[in-house]
């Protein structure tokens, strides 16, 4: 049937961004449990907050980042936040990155830091695209294929 | 934001049958994404759920429905406020348990956390099986308080009826009453008010904490308005502070004029004894005897309105002191209608009949003249209010209601500065009815002045100044054994910072209280081993002032500061003789003035 191929495909590529570690295995699948009849889409619903707030955030880092000298400090606080909104999605990759910015931060090496946040924003990107495309499929197969399990 | 789950009573009853089910959380994230998942995951546990993306929202939300949360769970990181300081917010306002959350989970954060009084400490991703229990938080909690409130109870109730039994003892100076801590100042009122502590699961009264910066504000305000036309409707305004209603003012206004008057009352009797003769005093006597008196019935009035935060009256009844009885014994003289009213009333009731005999209006100044009297407290302590004229408490022992702010602080420190705490001993005294022992003991022990400070570290100020207080036997053979109870009131209860000592002289207001400070003075010698005040038979009646009110307290009023020797106690001699009648000074239950 196509809808249990699409469903089957839709769970491929959920295991395929966990396998390459763009998600995180258990948040996502704690969020996937979370929806519910009340909130069929609830996961697409908080990715799509977490995108959009995160805007924000990154706008915020990109700005600090053009100042000279930079504001470590302010910085490390902005990615604080960026790294906890991550986390909410298990956004895995971007996390490390973000760690790894803090890092820098705290010892106040600026190339790191700028390094790190360029790959951080490819990261965040990437697992966008990946799971707007997820989320499509999602939608397409109807509620039962984000739940990871029968209720 | 709110949402409603089965319970629906909004936010008013916290829990049903349904328990956890149904609990009231309220989320604060300034991140939307996490405010999101948390909600839900909130809401899966069955609980009500409403969130917050702003600190400054939340204490707004938490202080417009008093009561109308069990728990708050508040991200470390926010940009209108820090975490902690939100932490600290609601655990003095509305004494809530508050769990933290932080993608941070370095050990001094946590640290901090647990320090400013978190009960967790969640790291983020959060998962729903740790806020599946974060309802056992709500209920230790609870449970915790009830253990306190009939504890205090007891104790208070021990207090009240010793003081009926012995004035003079009662007008002994602010032997340093219950030197509460802060902290526990928190659980004491959260005590006092939970009535219905034997059913944690029931509501928690939301009451008003009437910290230090609190009361100052109030004080700027009655200053402002000046004292004759002050009402409390006036002062709110005045004061700003959003969440307070003009009941709480109204009923701290009232504590507030109790220890003024008993301020005034003081100074006028170090006026005219001079050295505080004890035999002086004693032909005073009589006079108090009436006022006190007057001011007993009155109390008895009075409580048996007010205080609904006196705590239960039926733990109270039920509490099972020893020691009461033994002060029933010793306290001969006493008429049991005493007691009993001590008994019914609730705790406030000393600080009622206080009241009533305060009724003098006197300017602020005197409050710094408190902390004089303090020491040189002729007569006018007659804190126990709550005994009747006669009885005046030797026994009364001062109730020692930890206020929440009450710091005793040693007496030793300025006389301005003296706080009176009056915090009443919640400890269930129940102890060796041997009082009358013991007040022997103390009366030779040391008739210093409690520098309970000195003594004790941890609890509390109560200057040794107070301590002595409670140390002048007030009466020979008086009966208190008070002393003896308050031995084992905890050292937590009694620690009182520095602060409350000048509140404890300066402040005995309501009856209870006096009583309390005095024996407060030599309960607390009792209890932390260091505290040797004698076990004065509560004759003392520390003023029971908060330590809030230890600020204003300070008024500079230089006559009185002048009157008062810094601690030297000898005048709180004469208190033990004093009948003082009833309570003069407002007893300020539980921690200042709250209401």
């Amino acid at each position: 049937m196509e809808r249990n191929q699409l469903r089957r495909q839709i769970g491929n590529m959920r295991q395929s961004l966990f396998d390459q570690g763009y998600l995180d295995h258990e948040q996502f699948i704690q969020l996937e449990e979370l929806q519910d009849d009340a909130n069929p889409n609830f996961v697409e619903e908080v990715v799509t907050l977490f995108y959009r707030d995160s805007v924000r955030t990154i706008q915020n880092i990109e700005q600090a980042l053009e100042k000279s000298p930079l504001d470590f400090v302010k910085l490390d606080g902005y990615m604080h936040q960026f790294k906890g909104s991550s986390s909410s999605i298990g956004a895995k990759k971007v996390k490390s990155e973000s760690t790894q910015f803090r890092e820098y931060c705290k010892v106040g090496n600026a190339e790191g830091c700028r390094r790190t946040f360029q790959q951080l924003k490819k990261e965040n990107a990437a697992l966008k695209k990946k799971l707007e495309v997820y989320f499509q499929y999602s939608r397409q197969a109807g509620p039962l294929e984000t739940a990871c399990r029968p209720n | 934001m709110m949402m409603t789950m089965e319970n629906n009573n909004g936010f008013s009853s916290p829990r049903s049958d349904a328990f956890p089910a149904g609990l009231r959380v309220l989320v604060v994230d300034d991140d939307p994404t996490w405010l999101k998942i948390l909600e839900k995951m909130l809401k899966k546990c069955s609980y009500e759920v409403t969130t917050c993306g702003l600190a400054r929202e939340a204490l707004n939300l938490l202080r417009e429905r008093k009561d109308g949360f069990d728990i708050v769970i508040s991200d470390v990181n926010m940009p209108d406020m820090d975490g902690f300081k939100l932490l600290e917010h609601v655990g003095l306002e509305m004494d809530l348990p508050v769990i933290m959350m932080s993608v941070d989970g370095e050990t001094s954060r946590v640290m901090k956390g647990v320090q400013h009084g978190a009960c967790d400490y969640l790291l983020k991703p959060i998962r729903m099986k740790e806020l599946r229990n974060i309802w056992q938080h709500v209920l230790r909690k609870r449970i915790h308080e009830v253990r306190d409130i009939e504890f205090h109870e007891g104790i208070d109730e021990i207090y009240m009826t010793r003081n009926g039994s012995d004035k003079s003892e009662d007008r002994h100076l602010p032997s340093g009453t219950d030197p509460i801590s802060g902290k526990k100042r928190k659980d004491v009122d959260n005590k006092h008010d939970d009535r219905e502590c034997n059913d944690p699961s029931s509501v928690k009264k939301v009451r008003v904490v009437w910290a230090v910066d609190l009361h100052q504000k109030f004080v700027k305000a009655v200053n402002q308005i000046g004292f004759d036309k002050v009402g409390p409707k006036k002062i709110l305004d005045l004061m700003g502070v959003p969440w307070l209603t003009r009941e709480n003012v109204a009923s701290h206004l009232q504590k507030y004029r109790l220890y003024l008057g008993r301020l005034q009352k003081e100074k006028e009797l170090t006026a005219s004894f001079g050295g505080m003769k004890q035999s002086d005093i004693t032909s005073k006597e009589p006079n108090g005897n009436h006022c006190l008196q007057n001011s007993v019935n009155k109390q008895c009035d009075l409580t048996s309105g007010n205080h609904g935060t006196q705590g239960n009256k039926t733990i109270l009844q039920n509490v099972d002191f020893k020691m009461h009885e033994g002060d029933m014994k010793c306290i001969a003289p006493m008429p049991m209608a005493e007691p009993k009213k001590a008994m019914n009333g609730d705790n406030s009731d000393p600080q009622k009949s206080s009241n009533k005999k305060m009724g003098v209006n006197h300017s602020f100044g005197q409050l710094g003249s408190d902390l004089q009297y303090a020491t040189t407290v002729p007569k006018q302590y007659s804190w126990n209010e709550e005994c009747s004229e006669t009885q005046m408490n030797r026994e009364c022992k001062p109730h020692f209601r930890p206020k929440s702010v009450f710091n005793a602080l040693p007496l030793t420190t300025l006389p301005q500065n003296i706080q009176l705490d009056y915090i009443r001993p919640r400890l269930p005294l129940n102890s060796r009815p041997s009082s009358l022992e013991r007040d022997n003991k103390l009366a030779e022990a040391d008739m210093m002045p409690a520098y309970m400070k000195s003594r004790s570290q941890g609890i509390g100020q109560l200057s040794p100044a107070e301590c002595k207080a409670d140390r002048f036997p007030v009466q020979p053979g008086s009966k208190s054994t008070n002393v003896q109870g308050l031995k084992s009131i905890p050292s937590a209860v009694w620690s009182m910072n520095n602060h409350s000592l000048d509140q404890i002289l300066g402040g005995c207001s309501e009856s209870e209280d006096t009583s309390l400070n005095m024996t407060c003075g030599t309960e607390f010698a009792s209890w932390d081993g260091n505290l040797q005040c004698g076990s004065l038979q509560g004759d003392f009646q520390p003023l029971n002032v908060g330590p809030e009110t230890v600020e204003s307290f300070n008024y500079g009023n230089p006559e009185l500061t002048s009157e008062v020797p810094t601690f030297s106690y000898d005048s709180l001699k004469f208190d033990f003789e004093y009948p003082f009648d009833s309570m003069e000074y407002p007893v300020i239950d539980q921690g200042l003035f709250i209401t």
